[in-house]
């Protein structure tokens, strides 16, 4: 991204510049397809570790983004000027739009076939109500996440790109984004109790 | 030191135009798709009974159809961005609805529950880029 054209921002002291907005950060797509395809092989192959690789590492980071930008990031650029804001999510919200959706799937998918290869998927299982209780709290994540959080990303660059973006709808969107980080942050508590539980 | 912005600027900003309530709608109706499918799949791999699941899919294609009608009747809208970004965003769900039917289809879901699985992630794949675009194009300018 930083070999790309800047855009300028005239202000009445002095002429700031920002990075052109990249929308989707295409370099960053072959990284996402060897993701995908390596759940793919784990679940073809009905590879344990693989999945559990896939399971930890990808509910680690979903867990930790949003609680890190939850509950650190937002509050941060919530004090920013809006000509930081600018140019933070200028940076910023190309790299959740590849990260937060590839990350999602990695974990869900990989999840999923680790409850079945550990009987969990029973409902004779004892602990078959805590991956329906752990079903629950994904829906309501992906709700949140698919409803609120991601349009406001894609929106955000896109009032970004133009020569003059609205401040107003900046803040909106950002605090959007933000917000529904925060909800997804709070339910990913949940998520790991269920977890710990299952594992324990 | 601030930029100006639209709004600062005098132009009319775009956050103050009234729009039906396609976002609330499509969550609706992603909470009936998420429903649908954690009802599913909290039997798999036994077969759940349908008709739950049946009706919560009807609730979410209702929904999904309400959306297209109110999205249709906007007289004013930029439809080339939301068509643009509609597309790319149906392209990438459609990997990831692709992948999750893939999921299914492997822990040997079948018959009337596979196609009630497939019904509700092909509502999902058309629900979240709508959503997406809508989100888009309602802080575009109409030429």
């Amino acid at each position: 991204m930083s070999a790309t054209a800047e855009v300028t921002i005239p202000t009445p002291e002095a002429p700031a510049t920002r990075p052109r907005v990249v929308i989707v950060p295409v370099r960053g797509l072959p990284i996402v397809g060897l993701v995908l395809i390596g759940v793919v092989v784990a679940i073809a192959r009905d590879a344990r570790w693989g999945l559990m690789f896939c399971h930890v590492v990808g509910g680690g980071l979903w867990t930790a983004i949003d609680l890190f930008v939850g509950f650190v990031v937002g509050p941060i650029i919530g004090r920013m000027s809006i000509p930081a804001r600018i140019e933070f999510s200028t940076r910023f919200m190309p790299k959740m739009l590849l990260i937060m959706p590839t990350v999602v799937t990695m974990t869900l998918a990989a999840g999923f076939q680790l409850a079945r290869l550990s009987g969990f998927l029973d409902t004779s299982n004892p602990r078959h109500t805590w991956v329906v209780v752990s079903f629950g709290v994904v829906g309501v994540m992906a709700v949140i996440a698919l409803a609120y959080l991601e349009p406001a990303n894609v929106a955000v660059l896109f009032e970004l790109r133009k020569p003059q973006p609205d401040g107003r709808v900046v803040e909106k969107l950002m605090r959007r984004f933000v917000y529904t980080a925060g909800i997804t942050g709070v339910m990913q508590v949940a998520t790991l109790v269920i977890m710990t539980r299952l594992a324990s | 030191m601030t930029a100006p912005t639209h709004a600062e600027s005098g132009a009319a900003s775009l956050l103050d135009r009234r729009l039906p309530p396609v976002t609330e709608i499509g969550a609706a109706s992603m909470i009936a798709i998420a429903g649908g499918v954690i009802y599913l799949a909290a039997y798999l791999p036994k077969h759940a009974p349908l008709g739950v699941a049946v009706a919560l899919l009807a609730l979410a294609a209702a929904l999904q159809l309400t959306n297209a009608i109110l999205l249709s009747r906007l007289p004013d809208f930029a439809w080339d961005r939301f068509f643009q970004v509609g597309g790319w965003a149906l392209l990438a769900y459609a990997v990831i609805a692709g992948m999750i039917e893939y999921a299914f289809v492997y822990d040997k879901t079948r018959g009337a529950p596979l196609v009630v699985m497939t019904a509700m992630l092909a509502l999902f794949m058309l629900n979240v880029p709508v959503l997406i675009a809508f989100t888009v194009t309602r802080y575009q300018q109409t030429r």
